[in-house]
């Protein structure tokens, strides 16, 4: 048996109000690839920050054994300079420098501060050798696809002569192609003495490539398997086991006609044109229906309603939707709201929310017109809307005065909500309407989509949280790759079976 | 179950804040007001008096009327997010087309209309605004920064005004476009005689010399206007307070509604009161009074004006709330190229005659007086009311420096130190809150 080379014992990390992890293990023996596997929002993300130095030693409890010593990292470079390197699901690349130049940067190969540029060159062509890539050093970084980049990324980290390489989500912007000549290189490395640690939604590659897996659920480690324990059914059942508690409120289902249906729907990615991001896809929600759409990270749920809502993502964008079975034009923001149709986004403070604003003029922007006449807004009209919903959506603040930026990220959530509920469509879609909140905000959010349904509105939730799904949908879609690859109703459904669903996808896929 | 966790929200929640929380709260726009006084009254006792002499007062109004006018667009384009470097050079090509339109080109008979003031007048306003419209066409629908846009505008435009002048200064105006600038009100009602004119007596035979008296006779209609605003403004102020109150809404303590709509009325007052002993109120204030009151409104209580601070506060946001930003961004422009042309004939009319160097670095006191007046560089944030009294600022200290005899350079200097204090001072603000 080989020696370990990193282990974390009991790592515990708080955020104000949160256990992002709590006394998680791990162990990696070197030489191997050691996957890591859990539910959006396990804490994987946040186990490898905490190795890597972005959470400076102090910040979190337990400790990190390097190579046979306790280590405290202040700071990326600390960790780099030991060997540890970390490439993140978002390229740390610089577009418009050349590869070169970004396998360099911090690490300029320069004396007293001039840059020798035939050594960097030289050495930059010597690493992309390594990573399999012939491309011309001085090519910029824009010019070559994301596969490349993510090469380009494991060049840099090959050139701060690593030994431990973290890998999170390298896969998922990847052709299948490009995956497996990822892994492929992950293994050489391996068979030259690196360490992997991979993070991964991607269980058929995982099993292909990893020695060990540690899944992660809520924050904690649960199991290390060997390679020969595992099985797909194994992984599924502990990165979901758990059970459904009261965090749901109640609801007698009133399920009426189909008021929103989507045809045929396909999407070209925003930037490329060639990749299709959404594959003809075919919803309907009912009147005083919730349902959901889970799926992984990446899967499209966003691009997907983002697109159908004015066209607000993407482009080459095909398909039809129709409210009460006839056609309509959601081309613009104006004409899908126009129609009915609402979206509250996943990201509420970059495409949400006026922050410098306060919770008034944020609560009537959708629906300026119910609000005035002849384009001259009626003052008392826009207080009284602005109180009715602040007490309708219990958005805790000192007066509808308050600037939203100062507010939790509840209530935030609770002010989109007050702005799409002001707006009175007949389709709401509502995008991760509960990320970053506390569990108290989360239950008034499901009892305002409750009493929605209940008014007959048709809801859509958009969540990578499939407890949430399973405790206040009626029906569930399953995403993958900008397909729909299950559909279930929730009395049917369970994590295992979602998990399923994707995991066939996926081994479709490759 | 919101029912149980429902804080007992009413609209009473609102309760009126007490009198000092209320100044901390609007710090920064009584702050400003205060400031304008403060410098006004620095500068009448280092002027030795002159500062508030009625020729004076009517004068700081004639030199920064196009200031305060292209201000106003100004301020919509600063909330929106933007910048306009062109309007200086804008203001001078527009000045030399109203030049050639009434004197410079001898149009044949039938055309002759065109040199007509008023037809003149209203070519150059659309002149002004498709400019605008132009400029504003390349930053909404193809995302050219604005600043680069209208930095092209400003060469452009200094170009032909230029070119179209031949070089030369063009003038002077009819009287009717004179007016525009120099001219005042009528006054309908006629003059009132506080104190009549008093020849001096020279001594003579057991009667004491009688000293000359400098008549006072004031222009009356500017008073009646005056004192009809007064109350009109005194009306609606009551009548709003009234309602909101009504509804439980009204949260500025009453001992501060009063002091401030007192301050904002003997003020008022007072400046009229000069301006009447003096020749009445200008047209051009009249013009601009007019502006303001209506950009006011647009920006406080049109959708219009809401959805600019929407996309200036976030474009993306705004734009997934069904705000067609992209159009908001047009008309924007289009408006500060009719202001930019509006301002190049009331300069233009001022000078009598139009410059090929009017207008040039104009667009910089503009922006600074926007910014002064509370506006943020990041969009989203500023004031009709501010915008006007960061001109007034910048105007009075002009002026007041000019009459002191302050050189140029370090005239320049200090309203250089008093932008970068204005603007210091609203991030510790910020900050601090």
């Amino acid at each position: 048996m080989s020696n370990t080379i990193l282990e974390m014992r009991s790592i515990t990390k708080t955020f104000p109000g949160v256990k992002a992890l709590s006394d998680v293990n791990l162990d990696v023996r070197e030489a191997e690839i050691h996957a890591i596997v859990g539910e959006n929002g396990a804490g994987k993300s946040t186990l490898m920050k905490v190795l890597s130095g972005v959470y400076p030693s102090g910040t979190y409890d337990g400790e990190i054994v390097y190579k046979g010593e306790v280590q405290q990292f202040k700071s990326i470079r600390d960790s780099e300079h030991k060997g540890i390197v970390i490439i993140h699901q978002e390229l740390a690349l610089v577009p418009l420098l050349s590869i070169a130049e970004n396998i360099f940067l911090g690490n300029e190969q320069a004396k007293n501060g001039v840059i020798d540029w035939d050594e960097t060159r030289d050495g930059a062509r010597k690493l992309l050798g390594m990573v399999g890539l012939t491309e011309d050093p001085d090519t910029l970084v824009t010019n070559i696809g994301v596969g490349k980049q993510q090469l380009v990324e494991i060049a840099k980290a090959l050139s701060k002569e690593v030994k431990l390489l973290i890998l999170d989500e390298p896969t998922a912007s990847l052709s299948e192609k490009d995956s497996a000549a990822l892994l492929d290189l992950l293994m050489e490395f391996r068979s030259q003495g690196i360490t992997s640690i991979l993070i991964s939604h991607k269980l058929n590659e995982i099993s292909k490539v990893a020695d060990r897996i540690t899944v992660i659920r809520d924050g904690r480690s649960i199991e290390t398997l060997n390679k020969e324990d595992i099985t797909e059914d194994r992984i599924i059942t502990l990165m979901v086991g758990r059970s459904l508690d009261d965090r749901y409120p109640s609801r007698e289902p009133h399920i009426g006609e189909v008021v929103f249906e989507v045809k045929d729907w396909s999407v070209y990615h925003q930037l490329h044109r060639d990749r299709q991001v959404i594959k003809n896809i075919g919803i309907n929600i009912r009147k005083g229906e919730v349902v959901g759409i889970a799926g992984l990270m990446g899967s499209g749920r966003t691009e997907f309603a983002m697109s159908v809502f004015g066209k607000s993502y993407g482009q080459r964008i095909s398909g039809e939707v129709f409210m009460n079975g006839k056609k309509v034009d959601t081309s613009t923001v104006e004409k899908a709201v126009a129609n009915g149709i609402a979206y509250a986004t996943e990201d509420r403070k970059t495409y949400g929310l006026n922050l410098i604003d306060h919770i008034k003029h944020n609560t009537t922007l959708a629906n300026l017109n119910g609000i005035s006449r002849i384009g001259v807004i009626d003052d008392m009209t826009e207080m009284d809307v602005a109180n009715e919903y602040r007490r309708k959506t219990n958005i805790r603040s000192s007066s509808v005065y308050q600037i939203t930026g100062n507010l939790s990220g509840g209530n935030q959530q609770k002010v989109v909500l007050s702005k799409w509920l002001f707006a009175n469509p007949d389709v709401l879609i509502l995008d991760e309407p509960t990320r970053g909140i506390d569990v108290g905000a989360k239950y008034e959010i499901y009892t305002i989509i409750n009493q929605l349904a209940a008014q007959g509105k048709a809801v859509l939730v958009i969540s990578s949280e499939m407890p949430e799904l399973l405790g206040i949908t009626d029906r569930i879609y399953v995403m993958n790759e900008g397909r729909i690859v299950g559909e279930m109703p929730t009395s049917e459904a369970s994590q295992e079976k979602i998990m399923r669903a994707i995991v066939r996808a996926e081994g479709k896929a490759s | 179950m919101t029912t149980e966790t429902a804080p007992t929200s009413t609209p009473a929640q609102n309760q009126e804040l007490t009198v000092l929380g209320a100044l901390k709260a609007n710090m920064r726009d009584y702050g400003l007001l205060l400031a304008l006084i403060l410098i006004m009254l620095f500068f009448q006792w280092s002027t030795g008096g002159v500062l508030f002499k009625p020729v004076n007062l009517t004068n700081i109004i004639l030199q920064n009327s196009y200031i305060i006018v292209m201000a106003l667009g100004m301020l919509l384009v600063i909330v929106a997010g933007h910048i306009d470097l062109s309007v200086g050079s804008v203001s001078g090509f527009i000045g030399a087309l109203a030049a050639m339109l009434m004197v410079g080109w001898r149009f044949p008979p039938e055309f002759a209309f065109l040199a007509n003031p008023f037809v003149a007048g209203a070519i150059c306003i659309v002149v002004g605004a498709a400019i605008g419209a132009a400029q504003g066409y390349l930053i909404a629908y193809h995302r050219i920064p604005s600043f680069i846009v209208t930095l092209a505008g400003m060469l452009i435009f200094k170009g032909l005004s230029l070119a179209l002048l031949a070089g030369k200064s063009v003038g002077p105006f009819p009287a009717e476009f004179q007016l525009l600038s120099a001219g005042f009100i009528p006054d309908f009602i006629g003059p009132t005689t506080l104190v009549p004119a008093v020849a001096a007596v020279p001594a003579s035979d057991g009667v004491a010399a009688i000293a000359a008296v400098q008549p006072l006779v004031l222009h009356t209609t500017t008073l009646v206007i005056a004192i009809v605003g007064i109350v009109a403004m005194m009306f609606f102020a009551i009548r709003g307070r009234q309602r909101r109150k009504a509804r439980g809404y009204e949260s500025e303590p009453f001992v501060l509604f009063v002091a401030k709509n007192l301050v904002i009325a003997v003020l008022v007052l007072f400046f009229v009161y000069m301006l009447a002993s003096y020749r009445g109120l200008p047209n051009v204030l009249v013009v601009m009074g007019l502006l303001i009151a209506a950009f006011v409104f647009i920006t406080k209580r049109m959708t219009f004006g809401r959805r600019i601070y929407a996309l200036g506060g976030n474009l993306k946001a705004a734009a997934l709330s069904g705000i067609k930003t992209e159009r908001m961004t047009f008309y924007v422009f289009a408006i500060m190229g009719a202001l930019a042309a509006l301002a190049g004939m009331i300069y233009a009319a001022r000078l009598n005659s139009a410059t090929p160097k009017a207008g040039q670095g104009l667009e910089l006191d503009v922006i600074a007086a926007v910014f002064i007046g509370g506006a943020s560089a990041l969009g989203g944030v500023g004031a009709v009311a501010g915008a006007v009294i960061g001109a007034f600022i910048l105007g009075v200290m002009n002026n007041g420096m000019s009459i002191m005899g302050i050189n140029i350079d370090l005239q320049q200097m200090i309203k250089g130190v008093v932008l970068l204090a204005a603007v210091f001072f609203d991030l510790y603000n910020k900050n601090r809150a």
